[in-house]
Parts: structure tokens; C-alpha cells; sequence
């Protein structure tokens, strides 16, 4: 049960549904655990790699030649922020996994600089997930995961890894980058899965 | 996380002790939080205001110190028009409670028994989970050598000043002004540059520890200059902020 902080009055309650605990905003703030990786376009490849060790990769050309959306999305980042409305293109994970021979039920998503974190198979399918290189129809800047990133905006943003170099596929759930530091394994921010055990 | 069983972070009333002035718009805050399981330095906790209609808002803030049993500090910088920040340095009074759970993040922290040098780059009240570290460090009597850089608006903006100005034993401290100086002083205004960090950093091949906290821009350049400098990314720790300020 929640106690009453008193004096506390907070601002205008927000006109918009935000999952629990989220607060609007407009700016765009960046996380993440270190410095920025600079990644040049010319040497980029996206590499899926399944359970049995084979690989599928993309170039950075190839990845522009395939059939792209442009969604509006609204981000959830797990520091409390949530941001309404943004716009992304790129290439949806289903036409990148629509040739891929896999058994595997989870993926761990890797990046550029050791970034990992992971996530049910299941979840990068169905329209849910991109490989995004542009935002709000620029280029998707180095700050926020350029040139490339995955975007899964129905989890926490931290499951949207910046600068992906490529998806893992596994028949075991291995925990990524924060989840090994206690953070949730999923993230769903409608259930406030922010932590381990929430 | 290897077995065991998951236990959820529970939310606890932390109830405000004492609130004192760190600056003319920063106040350092002490709760007791009952069953408080102790942190590292580093971590930060998960505050959340409910109002009396049931509206509630979390925000996240650093500790400011090792804990002192059931006892935690936290220094808030009034952000203006911020929603939380100026409710709690501004009308927060001793006896209120507030919800808190944590501590949270295993990322950004020092551990005591780490032996690698240490650099600190604080921009603001980015300072906050550094001087806890410093702390920390004072309090394990450990002697790793420590270096903080402290970029800060003006001398009146310093926090912990009666911590950090004494000679403090193997922890070199560094102020950087960026709005003004006091008389006399060597450096010109001006944000944090590589000459800076080259200056009054650890040279790349010690391998330090590197960690870096303050608004999102500052991390960003520092971040960018230490990589410049030859430092392995892997040892840069970056905690983020907020937007602007600082
Ligand atoms: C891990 C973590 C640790 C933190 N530790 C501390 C700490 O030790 N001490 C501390 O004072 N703050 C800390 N913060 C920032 C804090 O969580 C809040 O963001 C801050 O207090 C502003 O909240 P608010 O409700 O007052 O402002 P809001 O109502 O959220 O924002 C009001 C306006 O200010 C801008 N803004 C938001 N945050 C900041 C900021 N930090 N600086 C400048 N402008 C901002 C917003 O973009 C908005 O325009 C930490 C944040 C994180 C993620």
C-alpha cells in the first residue's frame, strides 16, 4: 500500500496512458552503461547466428536494399521516462528471419562495444521489432544507437540495443548486459518489470 | 544471479531525518529506511511520491555515502519547473515519509577491494555517486590512488566542499569552472577538454578505472575524450542524468 507524501501535489496528471511509474517527455535522453561506439557505415555487418552455429549477414548496403516501414512508436525507457509518438524506419526483424532455419526460442541481441541483452524469439516477431537506422527521418545519430538499432518498443528501452552488430539465436534464455546486473529478464513497462523478481 | 530464488526490490518508507543545505539549490537529505540492506557505492535507489488523489511520480537519485546502518543520503539539485526535485529540497520537512526501493544499478559501482586507480569525472550533481565512492573508499582504509575532476558552474556550486577540499589522503581533487573562477585562479571558464582530463587524469597505460556521471552531454564529451585518450571503453562507467544542467 502507498503512503501519502505530504505537500507532495506533483504536476498536471497526464492526459496520455503511461504504463505505471512513467513520467512524459519531450527531449530525447540517452542511456547507456559507457562511452558512444563510432561505427562506420562502410565496415557495418548485421549477423544473425542460430542455434546451430550458422550464419545469415547483412552488409550495411544489403540492409537498405531490403523492403523498409516507417512505424510511430512511443519508447519506454526503464529510468522512468516515456517519450509519445516517434518515428523510426527500418527493416523489420520478420524479413530478416524470414529465411533463417531455427528451432531456438530466445535471441540475444549483441552490439557493437559488448552490449547484450536478451529477449524471447517470439518477441522480434509479428511486427514488433526493426533493425532502425533513421529517426524522425534523419539518420539515426551515434547517441542514440547509430548507425543502426534494434527497436522493440513493446519492452523497456534497454531492450532495444544500440548499435546492434546481430541477433543469437539460443534454445536457452541467457541473461544480457543489465539483466545480469539485476534488472528484469523481460521488461514489460506495462507490468513494471523494471527489476529481477518484479 | 546464478540460483536462488528471485526476490522482488520491496518498496520501503523512508522517512526524512534532516535535510541541510548543500548549495543555494541543492540539499542533502538523510532518511531512515527501515531493514535498509545496505549498497555499494555507486547505486542509486528508486524514490516514489504518491499525492493525495493517489497520482504518484518515481525518480531515481544516487547515494550519497556508504550507508550508515538504517540511514541513507542523497543530495537533490532543484531542477526549475521539475516535477519532484524541488518538492524535495524545497518542501519536504523532517518526519515525511517518502516511498524508496533499492539500491539499484550493479554497473556503475566501486567495489573496495578493486586495486586499479581510480578516475572520477563529475559534471554537477554528477558528483553524487562519485563522492560516494570517495567515501566508501575512506571508509574500507583502502589506498588506491583516486583522481576527481569536478566540473562545476561556479565555487558556490560545490558540493561537499568540507569533504573534498581537505587534504584528503591518495585522492587528488580537481575543480573545473565553466561560468566563474575564483581570483587568481589558473584556469579560464569553460566546459571540461581534453587538456583536462590529459592533465589531471591517470595516463591510459595504469588502466584506471574510469567513471563518468552528470548530464547527458557531458558524459557524452568526457566519455568521447577518454576514448581519444587511449582509454579501453570496456573500464569507462557512464551514468546519465538527465538532459541538461550542471
Ligand atoms: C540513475 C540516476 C541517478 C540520478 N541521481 C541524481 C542525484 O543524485 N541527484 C539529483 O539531483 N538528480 C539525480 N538524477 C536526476 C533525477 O532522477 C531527476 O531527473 C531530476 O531530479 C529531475 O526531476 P524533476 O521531477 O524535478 O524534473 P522533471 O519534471 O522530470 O523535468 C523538468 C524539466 O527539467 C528537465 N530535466 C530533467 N532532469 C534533469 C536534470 N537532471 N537536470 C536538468 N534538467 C533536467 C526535463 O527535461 C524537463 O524539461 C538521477 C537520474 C538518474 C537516471
Amino acid at each position: 500500500m502507498s503512503i501519502v507524501t505530504p505537500g507532495f501535489h506533483g504536476r498536471g496528471r497526464p492526459a496520455a496512458d503511461l504504463p505505471p511509474g512513467q513520467y512524459l517527455t519531450e527531449d530525447f535522453p540517452v542511456l547507456s552503461a559507457g562511452p558512444t561506439p563510432r561505427v562506420p557505415t562502410g565496415s557495418w555487418t548485421f549477423t544473425v547466428t542460430t542455434e546451430t552455429g550458422r550464419e545469415y549477414r547483412w552488409t550495411w548496403a544489403e540492409l537498405l536494399a531490403l523492403p523498409a516501414e516507417t512505424v510511430t512508436v512511443d519508447l519506454h525507457c526503464v529510468t522512468k521516462w516515456s517519450k509519445l509518438r516517434t518515428t523510426w524506419r527500418g527493416v523489420p526483424l520478420d524479413t530478416l528471419l524470414a529465411d533463417v532455419e531455427t528451432a531456438a526460442d530466445f535471441a540475444v541481441a549483441e552490439s557493437y562495444g559488448g552490449y547484450t541483452t536478451n529477449l524471447p524469439l517470439a518477441d522480434l516477431l509479428d511486427g514488433q521489432a526493426w533493425i532502425a537506422y533513421s529517426y524522425e527521418g534523419e539518420d539515426l545519430t551515434a547517441e542514440h544507437g547509430g548507425p543502426a538499432r534494434l527497436l522493440v518498443p513493446h519492452l523497456y528501452l534497454w531492450k532495444s540495443a544500440k548499435w546492434v552488430s546481430g541477433i543469437r539465436l539460443s534454445h536457452d534464455d541467457e541473461p544480457g548486459f543489465w539483466e545480469t546486473l539485476g534488472y528484469h529478464e523481460y521488461g514489460d513497462p506495462w507490468r513494471e518489470q523494471r527489476y529481477q523478481g518484479d | 544471479m546464478a540460483g536462488g530464488t528471485v526476490r522482488r526490490l520491496a518498496w520501503r518508507v523512508a522517512t526524512l531525518v534532516d535535510g541541510t543545505p548543500e548549495t543555494a539549490s541543492a540539499r542533502t537529505m538523510t532518511f531512515h529506511v527501515p531493514d535498509w540492506p545496505g549498497h555499494l557505492a555507486g547505486q542509486h535507489v528508486d524514490l516514489r511520491l504518491t499525492a493525495e488523489d493517489g497520482y504518484q511520480a518515481q525518480r531515481s537519485y544516487s547515494l550519497a555515502a556508504p550507508a550508515d546502518a538504517d540511514r541513507i543520503t542523497l543530495t537533490i539539485q532543484r531542477v526549475p519547473d521539475g516535477e519532484v526535485s524541488p518538492y524535495l529540497t524545497d518542501t519536504m520537512k523532517p518526519g515525511d515519509p517518502v516511498e524508496v526501493r533499492g539500491p539499484v544499478g550493479g554497473w556503475f559501482v566501486w567495489r573496495p577491494d578493486s586495486t586499479a586507480p581510480v578516475l572520477l569525472v563529475a559534471g554537477g550533481s554528477g558528483v553524487v555517486p562519485l563522492a560516494a565512492m570517495i567515501r566508501a573508499r575512506r571508509a574500507a582504509g583502502s589506498r588506491v590512488p583516486f583522481r576527481l575532476l569536478y566540473s562545476v558552474r561556479t565555487p558556490a556550486d560545490r558540493y561537499y566542499s568540507a569533504d573534498l577540499a581537505g587534504p584528503l589522503d591518495g585522492v587528488d581533487v580537481t575543480y573545473a569552472y565553466t561560468r566563474a573562477v575564483p581570483d587568481g585562479w589558473p584556469r579560464p571558464p569553460g566546459r571540461i577538454g581534453v587538456a583536462d582530463v590529459n592533465t589531471h587524469g591517470w595516463p591510459a597505460d595504469l588502466a584506471p578505472e574510469c567513471f563518468v556521471c552528470g548530464p547527458t552531454g557531458f558524459v557524452e564529451a568526457v566519455a568521447d575524450i577518454l576514448v581519444a585518450l587511449g582509454h579501453d571503453p570496456r573500464r569507462i562507467k557512464t551514468e546519465r542524468f538527465g538532459p541538461t544542467g550542471g
